[in-house]
């Protein structure tokens, strides 16, 4: 252990401790630009400069490591004067368009200028004037904002082992670009959105599309439809000032209402139509000998990963469209039927974590009910938005129920929106389907939490089946390594492309650490306990759907709206 | 170009990446996209870093230039030296002006930080070699060299 | 009249470069057999004792960092030459090279002997292509005649980046990685190329060891100053009768250098400044002119040693241009990884060109003062903490010639 004073309180820290993890010990703050709680130590803001008893430099309280007996000053005259200036220098040259910017009150940079109150920068306002990157329809790229801390690059890289993004030129002309200074569309970017969630300012965010929605709202000739995936209730709460979790369905429900939805229906009772389509995939795969292990394809981040940098393995993916994509095809047909409307009013809008899924309901070949089968993707942080755009009280907003047809739904579902969750899901049906028997004990605890990789073996009455989940795309590279040097023992792998699944998407609220993903982990079981029906299998509007429409799982009807199939991207680099 | 049997020589060179592209320049002055995606795969690593090494290093250009890439160095010492009269004549010279190649490819002008001649101010090079105590008249000879 | 003192330039203009026998037959390469026969704790003491700093720039005690990468344990060490000479006006590193390069392959032979490495890189700067080649034959020569032993050498070429003259910035390098300074701790020595135990020592510095060994620790910390002893290799260019190579005990003053060796200023005009050690260096007036040149008596009077260059600039000379010319450079070889140099060293330039162009205020030189002192201390590595120094140093001791470029 090392003895340190911290502005004149003793803490005692073990060795090789940093001055901010000591500081923390200390309960004294230390502001921080570049550092990343779940990212190496970068130490190139030099925000976080403090001053060391004895050093002519300041030191960076990110990467100094303490010693015994040293003695820190978090906030002298020389620090504060340091801080102001790099704060100054940065935002000198980073367009001060905070009121346009989509990060607005949400930017660690605009935190620290009012926290170091910085008032008449004394350097000369500059801005690059480098042209925005709006190539795909998820992500939008703003290279002037960009302050250089380079977390996406390590989000990229590292979590997700995509290496879309690095660096170009040096100096002042250094510049985060897509690989080879392209476009993120033509570089092996997959649209997940991680970078969004590591970048401090606006530089990266999603293609938001709010406007869109209200011109559809405001149209009379359109009937607008909602879906919401699972894994946005557990979040929504934290853009309208509500803890994790605590947002209740019902009363989302009615606050979709209050923005101008016409029906609200729920991606929740796709995912336990998902279950019975791809559980019923995997057990024809086993008996036939399909192609094994077969991989989940919920993850349209992971369908890129995957038709990008696993061509040769796109066979093992399920045929299964997401259930966005289901539910888009469905709600044309199916529902447009069932509720006697005609499709080609139905603006289908789906709410989602995720920002490949706005690339995912733009691929062309997914407009098998006749029309564009989801005509517009919102984001969880777009839908805060609306909510906020709308002054909604949600503590007095009356709960409402999901409309008809497309809107039930069991824990099943539920937990689509957490790492494992499709495989507890599809485990949970899989053996009543295989065995016959009811599962009692209706937990497949090995398949929760944030450890990378988890695997195990299920008896299904005799029949073993090897299964393996992982989340985050430099874990699905592991085991996709596995799969190609055909030495991957499973029968089944779940991939997600984001860490902690769907909660962890690129869409959700702003969140910095794996701590707010564990958060919303919980609230996700917590509301699959609570729920009367965990099954997919035992979905009322499910069973119905199967004797009125499709007839049965893999028919001929979900073949030819439920399943879809993949194609190489043939980037010429990676 | 088969850069891939250019860079070769250098492909078990840890880190060797920098001695390929160097290698490649020998050949043609610049690096193409194709090169720099074809050191990505010699050397095992994502395109993004082989494009973050090719746009650090003042002698690597992703652009293309002129066959003899002529440096003038404008470091303290060339500067009063005169480094400013050697660029003019050099662009009077040429026909172009710093950072720009001759249209037939010949030459590449552009500017370099000190090379490690100072006691023979100004100074230039030409694909590396130095030339000092440079002055106006002394520059068609030493271009004549490179016809 | 002061004289040369050459140690490092001992086998200078006497040797033929190319040919190991004369390097041989003027007693080369005997202080790797006596290092051989010595412990490795033995040679590494001789060093320390000797007083020997690094002559990159830094000035750490040579023996002392040797033995963090002896003490380090690990299944494989480094030893690396720095030769990425980058500091505008220096060219005594290639002197050295050019002059007698099997005095460094030594130099590195006997670190290598001392930490435990059997591995050595020379990481010269692309502008030597010509020392390259050069140093490559005298390599073969040794490996030829087997003075090595089990000591092998590689020579890695830059690419044009002054930054790669910081040593954790050559390692990323070496690596094949954009050149950007690492945090520190850890030190190469103890995590370095690879993350392996790394000494990165200066040509001079590394060439100084051979006759250290030979001659003993005790006799080279008796040359030139006490807390900095032995001598100094200096590249005397500008205004000066005298642009040449000279080594020096490091007692020597500043104003010995100029007159004696440089032969005073050039046209018989009158001294104006001097700024030492490259292009990082304070520019220094004729009142400290009696300064010594050693590490510790130069930082006392707020300049350095560095790299040993010496540019004189006579009474014509305008110093707000040059600086301005020198704070282009900085723009142009920050690497751009932390925050105060990418942007500082842009706005150091752009507020000296304004200055320059005429245009500037008495608030640009406070704003000057206010970031140059940020830089110093916040920046992350040597580059950026070194930048403004010509600029705060100038606006100091040449105030007037500033003033007489105000608005």
């Amino acid at each position: 252990m090392a003895n340190v004073i911290i502005d004149g309180i003793q803490v005692s820290v073990p060795d090789g401790s940093t001055i901010l993890k000591a500081a923390q010990v200390a309960g004294v703050h230390i502001p921080t630009l570049c550092y990343h709680p779940d990212q190496a130590v970068k130490a190139n803001c030099r925000i976080c400069v403090c001053e060391v008893e004895g050093q002519r430099l300041l030191q960076a309280a990110c990467s100094q490591p303490v010693w015994d007996g040293m003695e820190i000053k978090t906030h002298s005259p020389r620090v504060l004067e340091a801080r102001k200036t790099i704060l100054e220098l940065i935002l000198a040259h980073h367009p001060q368009d905070c009121l346009n910017c989509i990060r607005n009150q949400n930017c660690e940079l605009q935190d620290l200028a009012n926290e170091y109150a910085i008032r008449d920068n004394p350097f000369e306002q500059m801005v690059r004037g480098l042209p925005q990157d709006r190539s795909t329809p998820s992500i939008v790229r703003d290279p002037d904002k960009c302050i250089l801390c380079r977390r996406c690059i390590e989000a990229c890289s590292v979590f997700q082992s995509v290496d879309a993004l690095g660096l170009e030129n040096r100096g002042c002309q250094a510049m985060v670009v897509p690989s080879l200074g392209k476009d993120l569309l033509d570089s092996p970017c997959v649209m997940c959105g991680q970078c969004i969630h590591a970048c401090p300012v606006g530089a990266i965010a999603e293609n938001e599309q709010i406007d869109e929605f209200l011109a559809a709202v405001n149209d009379p000739d359109k009937i607008v439809v909602t879906q919401i995936a699972p894994a946005v209730r557990a979040a929504i709460g934290e853009e309208v000032g509500l803890k994790t979790g605590a947002m209740d369905m019902n009363v989302f429900v009615a606050g979709l209402r209050q923005v101008g939805f016409d029906y609200v229906l729920h991606t929740n009772f796709t995912a336990d139509l998902t279950i019975l389509e791809e559980g019923n995939e995997l057990l024809q795969r086993l008996k036939e000998g399909g192609k094994l292990p077969m991989f989940t394809s919920c993850s349209p981040g992971w369908i890129n990963f995957c038709e990008t940098y696993y061509p040769d393995l796109l066979d093992n993916l399920s045929t299964c469209k997401s259930p966005q994509q289901m539910f888009g095809a469905l709600v044309k047909t199916y529902w447009a039927e069932k509720m006697g409307v005609d499709p080609s009013k139905i603006y289908s809008v789906s709410i989602m974590p995720c920002t490949a899924k706005k690339f995912e309901a733009s691929r062309p070949e997914m407009n098998d009910s006749g029309y564009r089968d989801v005509d517009l993707v919102l984001t969880t942080r777009e839908v805060g938005r609306l909510f906020r755009m709308a002054g909604i009280d949600f503590s007095r907003l009356a709960p409402s129920n999901f409309d008809s047809w497309m809107g039930a739904y069991t824990g099943a579902a539920v937990i689509f929106g957490a790492t494992g969750g499709v495989m507890e899901a599809a485990l949970r049906t899989v053996y009543e389907v295989v065995t016959g028997k009811t599962l009692e004990d209706v937990n497949f605890t090995f398949a929760r939490g944030m450890e990378g990789i988890k695997e195990a073996e299920i008896d299904l009455d005799g029949t073993v089946v090897k299964v393996a989940i992982g989340h985050g795309l430099a874990n699905a590279r592991k085991l996709m390594e596995q799969v190609r040097a055909g030495e991957s023992p499973y029968h089944f792998i779940e991939i997600m492309a984001c860490p902690g699944g769907c909660i962890g998407g690129g869409g959700q609220p702003i969140t910095k650490s794996n701590a707010k993903r564990a958060e919303r982990i919980q609230a996700i079981y917590e509301e699959d306990a609570g729920l009367p029906l965990r099954k997919s299998h035992d979905n009322p509007e499910v069973k119905a759907i199967y004797a009125d429409f499709l007839t049965e799982p893999l028919g001929d009807k979900s073949h030819e709206l439920l399943h879809t199939h993949y194609t190489p991207k043939n980037k010429k680099f990676l | 170009m088969d850069y891939k049997e250019i860079m070769a020589p250098y492909q078990d060179l840890p880190g060797g990446i920098i001695e390929a592209f160097h290698a490649i320049q020998k050949e043609q002055s610049y690096l193409t996209e194709d090169a720099i995606i074809a050191a990505a795969e010699l050397f095992e690593i994502p395109v993004k870093d082989a494009y973050g090494v090719a746009t650090f290093y003042s002698y690597f250009s992703v652009n293309s230039r002129g066959r003899n890439v002529i440096r003038i160095c404008e470091s303290a010492p060339c500067h009063i030296a005169g480094a400013n009269e050697v660029i003019a004549a050099l662009e009077k010279e040429l026909g172009i002006k710093m950072g720009e190649s001759t249209p037939d490819g010949k030459f590449a002008l552009e500017f370099a930080e000190c090379v490690g001649q100072c006691q023979a101010t100004p100074v230039i090079t030409i694909n590396g070699k130095p030339y000092g105590d440079v002055n106006a008249e002394k520059i068609p000879a030493i271009l004549a060299e490179y016809e | 009249m002061a004289e040369e003192m050459r140690v490092v330039l001992r086998n200078y203009g006497k040797i033929d470069p190319l040919k190991i026998e004369d390097y041989i037959n003027a007693g080369g390469y005997q202080a790797l057999e006596k290092a051989r026969s010595m412990s490795q704790t033995d040679v590494i003491e001789e060093v320390r004792k000797s007083g020997l700093r690094g002559r990159g720039g830094a000035g750490f005690n040579a023996g002392q960092k040797w033995n963090f990468a002896f003490q380090a344990q690990a299944d494989q060490k480094y030893v690396i030459c720095n030769a990425d000479e980058g500091e505008p006006g220096t060219y005594k590193d290639r002197t050295i090279m050019q002059g007698d390069p099997h005095s460094v392959l030594e130099g590195m032979a006997i670190c290598g002997y001392a930490i435990g490495a059997s591995k050595g890189y020379i990481y010269c700067r692309g502008e030597y292509p010509y020392v390259v080649d050069l140093l490559n034959q005298a390599i073969d020569q040794a490996r030829e005649k087997g003075v090595l032993g089990d000591f092998d050498i590689e020579v890695r070429m830059g690419a044009g980046a002054y930054v790669c003259g910081e040593e954790t910035a050559l390692i990323e390098s070496i690596e094949g990685h954009r050149g950007e300074p690492r945090f520190k701790p850890p030190y190469p020595p103890v995590s370095g190329l690879w993350g392996k135990p790394t000494i990165v020592n200066n040509v001079e510095t590394l060439a100084s060891v051979p006759v250290i060994l030979e001659k003993g620790g005790d006799w080279y910390a008796g040359l030139g100053a006490a807390s900095y002893p032995g001598t100094k290799v200096l590249t005397l260019t500008g205004d000066v009768v005298n642009k040449t190579v000279i080594e020096v005990p490091t007692n020597t003053t500043i104003c010995e250098v100029i007159y004696d060796f440089g032969g005073g200023i050039a046209g018989g005009k009158a001294f104006k400044a001097v700024q030492i050690g490259g292009t990082s260096g304070a520019f220094i007036p004729e009142s400290l002119l009696d300064t010594q040149i050693d590490f510790d008596s130069m930082s006392a009077a707020g300049a350095s040693l560095g790299s040993g260059a010496v540019l004189v600039m006579d009474e014509t000379r305008d110093i707000v241009d040059v600086v301005c010319r020198i704070a282009k450079f900085f723009e142009h070889e920050s690497c751009g990884k932390c925050a105060p140099c990418r942007e500082g060293t842009m706005r150091l330039h752009k507020l000296m060109n304004k200055l320059n162009a005429g245009e500037g205020s008495a608030a640009d030189i406070a704003l000057l003062n206010k970031l140059g002192r940020v830089m110093s201390v916040a920046c992350l590595c040597g580059l950026g903490q070194a930048a403004p120094s010509p600029v705060l140093t100038t606006i100091k001791h040449f105030q007037p010639d500033y003033n007489a470029k105000l608005q």
